[in-house]
């Protein structure tokens, strides 16, 4: 990327500033840069550490001791692992893990083809885009927890979604129909966003391409697998990327709509319960690193498995990447 | 714009035919397609308001409009046993001093990363994009243990605090984005007229950086008003609580008859400021969201 940003033609202000011994800043100067940056970043770095890096290393540390009712935590090495993995509460995990995976997957799946449809109608639509807009925001500006409330209020056995369906499930009572209930609800409250990203992208694709396409007989199926998809790719990519790694550590729904009743425990609720319900602080710590890495393992295969750079637009890529 | 004379007629030349194109069967899908669209958003939204005017006796009917429409659920609200009033002043607190504080920081941040080069930059990159990737669920008890031996428990640090660090690698993301956008040219003159370089910033670049900066302070306070995983944990009073948790606990309190007219209203009060912000600042919002890519 960095071979990039010296392309002619593009007025690059950083080029003058990474060139050694460029023409504009001397030695002195990169110095006086250096600990500018030092001190403008230290809030950052604080805030990350002591928030982040802090509780993160402690409950790895917590994870390898035990649990006592009475006395000092004794060392016990990967034992709390083990206990999740295939001790005594293996169930509970992997009930809790293959909920995780299982709503991960079929939310990003759902949300993705919808979002992809709701964008290419957006991107038609040109009267009252600001209302539309509007609109498709308003389910991502609200809180989970009201999303969540306001679900269990219409999956009543009585409520409006049996009304309109004309049947009498009891949502929250068996645990097909609680797991279907958490996945409407997050499709719903995350779809139009999904939308949003890809419309954005959508509307980088220049309309040239779609007109000489047109008049070398494309069909409109062809122009959009050979003209929409590989450019909307990068948004779609983002959005996927993101609702992943979002969908995976999902909470606040599942909390308040089922409390995880009916084996609809997500592995972030597991932590909780484990480490405030039942104070067990080494085993919850344990429950938490798996999460921890868990989720970071996803995040590496799919940005390997994309393969597209991301972060393009943020890393050294100066310019090269940009729109 | 990089877009060249030739494409800009092109360009206007579409615009020109698709305007005066009269109404194919396809211009009446895509209006059906924004039509359902613009529903399914609304219709819970609607659904939750109407739900909110109804009285007790009406509230288990499915009447798509209440007969007697009647406030009684939100004088429950905020009367009584639930004093919502006191949950909104304290998500108002926390979300308007995480907004501020982070907003402070991630300028810092942002300039740092988009303008200056400095060895281990990268590397902060990599922290701060890696840090938006870890589960919440991963500190909440070390964190719940630390705000306790800090005595902090119930108190508005132990939300805004976690919530800056929250809100940080989204703010730093989109900020940096806006920031090389910037014509940096114009800070580097001021310079060169005599201006030292935090007059320089602040004279000519943050008032062109105001939209961005705006923009990433609203995505920010959405964050602080809708966060829950933290506050359920260590805010544990009425004093304390914020409109998520409040909203949750007087939902889960009584297993025999749920409190869902007054659980309406109370989503109501929590969304109407969020329409009017959405409504003000849509195009601002949607613009935000592509720059950070995410949440």
């Amino acid at each position: 990327m960095t071979a990039r940003s010296s392309t002619p033609g593009r007025v690059d202000p950083g080029a003058a500033v990474t060139r050694r011994g460029g023409p504009r800043r001397g030695r002195g100067e990169r110095a006086v840069e250096r600990g500018l940056a030092f001190w403008l970043l230290l809030p950052t770095l604080a805030a990350l550490g002591i928030i982040v890096a802090y509780p993160v290393g402690r409950a790895v540390v917590r994870s390898l001791f035990d649990d006592p009712i009475h006395g000092a935590p004794a060392f016990v090495g990967f034992a709390n692992y083990a206990e999740a993995l295939w001790g005594f509460e293996r169930l509970d995990f992997w009930n809790a893990f293959g909920n995780t995976v299982l709503f991960t997957v079929v939310t990003v799946a759902v949300e993705t083809l919808l979002g992809l449809v709701m964008a290419l109608v957006m991107h038609r639509a040109f009267r009252g885009r600001g209302i539309v807009r509007a609109a498709v925001l308003l389910p991502w500006a609200l809180p989970t927890a009201v999303s969540a409330v306001m679900w269990g209020w219409m999956l009543q056995p009585g409520g409006i979604v049996n009304a309109l369906l004309g049947t009498e499930i009891v949502w929250g009572g068996a645990e097909w129909p609680a797991k279907w209930s958490i996945m409407f609800a997050e499709i719903w409250k995350t779809s139009p966003f999904v939308a949003l990203l890809i419309l954005a992208g959508l509307q980088t694709i220049p309309p040239h391409l779609y007109e000489a396409a047109a008049i070398d007989g494309a069909s409109a199926w062809r122009r959009f697998t050979s003209i929409t998809l590989p450019l909307v790719k990068p948004a779609l990519v983002v959005a996927v990327l993101f609702r992943t790694l979002d969908a995976l550590r999902m909470y606040d729904l599942p909390q308040i709509l089922t409390g995880g009743a009916n084996n609809t425990n997500t592995l972030s609720m597991l932590v909780i319960q484990a480490a405030t319900r039942e104070l067990k602080q080494g085993y919850g710590g344990a429950l938490s690193t798996i999460t921890f890495l868990f989720v970071f393992l996803c995040a590496f295969l799919l940005i390997k498995a994309i393969g597209a750079n991301v972060f393009a637009g943020f890393g050294q890529a100066e310019g090269g990447a940009r729109r | 714009m990089s877009t060249t004379a030739t494409a800009g007629q092109g360009a206007a030349g579409t615009r020109n035919t698709r305007s005066r194109r009269p109404l194919t069967w396809e211009s009446w899908v895509i209006a059906g397609g924004i039509l359902l669209l613009v529903l399914y958003c609304l219709a819970p939204f609607y659904w939750m308001f109407v739900s909110s005017i109804k009285g007790p006796g009406e509230i288990a009917s499915n009447s798509l409009w209440p007969a007697d429409p009647t406030l009684v659920n939100y004088r429950g609200v905020f009367g009584g046993e639930n004093h919502f009033g006191y949950a909104v002043r304290n998500s108002l607190i926390i979300a308007v001093a995480t907004t501020t504080l982070a907003m402070v920081i991630a300028v810092f941040s942002a300039y740092a990363l988009a303008r200056l080069r400095f060895r281990g930059r990268n590397l902060v990159l990599g922290l701060v994009l890696a840090s938006s990737m870890f589960p919440g669920v991963a500190i909440v008890t070390p964190l719940y243990q630390l705000f306790s031996d800090w005595g902090w428990i119930d108190q508005y640090q132990a939300m805004v605090l976690p919530n800056i660090s929250f809100a940080l690698p989204l703010a730093i993301f989109v900020l940096t984005t806006f920031f090389r956008e910037m014509p940096w040219e114009l800070e580097e003159a001021a310079r060169v007229d005599g201006c030292g370089p935090v007059g320089a910033f602040a004279r000519v670049i943050l008032p062109l950086a105001t939209p961005g900066v705006a923009t990433t302070a609203l995505l920010v306070f959405f964050a602080a008003w809708n966060e829950y995983l933290i506050s359920s944990v260590v805010s544990i009073t009425l004093a304390s609580n914020p409109v998520t948790v409040a909203l949750a606990k007087f939902a889960g309190d009584t297993e025999f008859q749920q409190p869902f007219g007054s659980q309406m209203a109370a989503g109501v009060v929590v969304t109407l400021p969020l329409v009017v912000l959405v409504l003000l600042f849509q195009r601002r919002i949607v613009r935000g969201l592509s720059a950070g890519g995410f949440r």
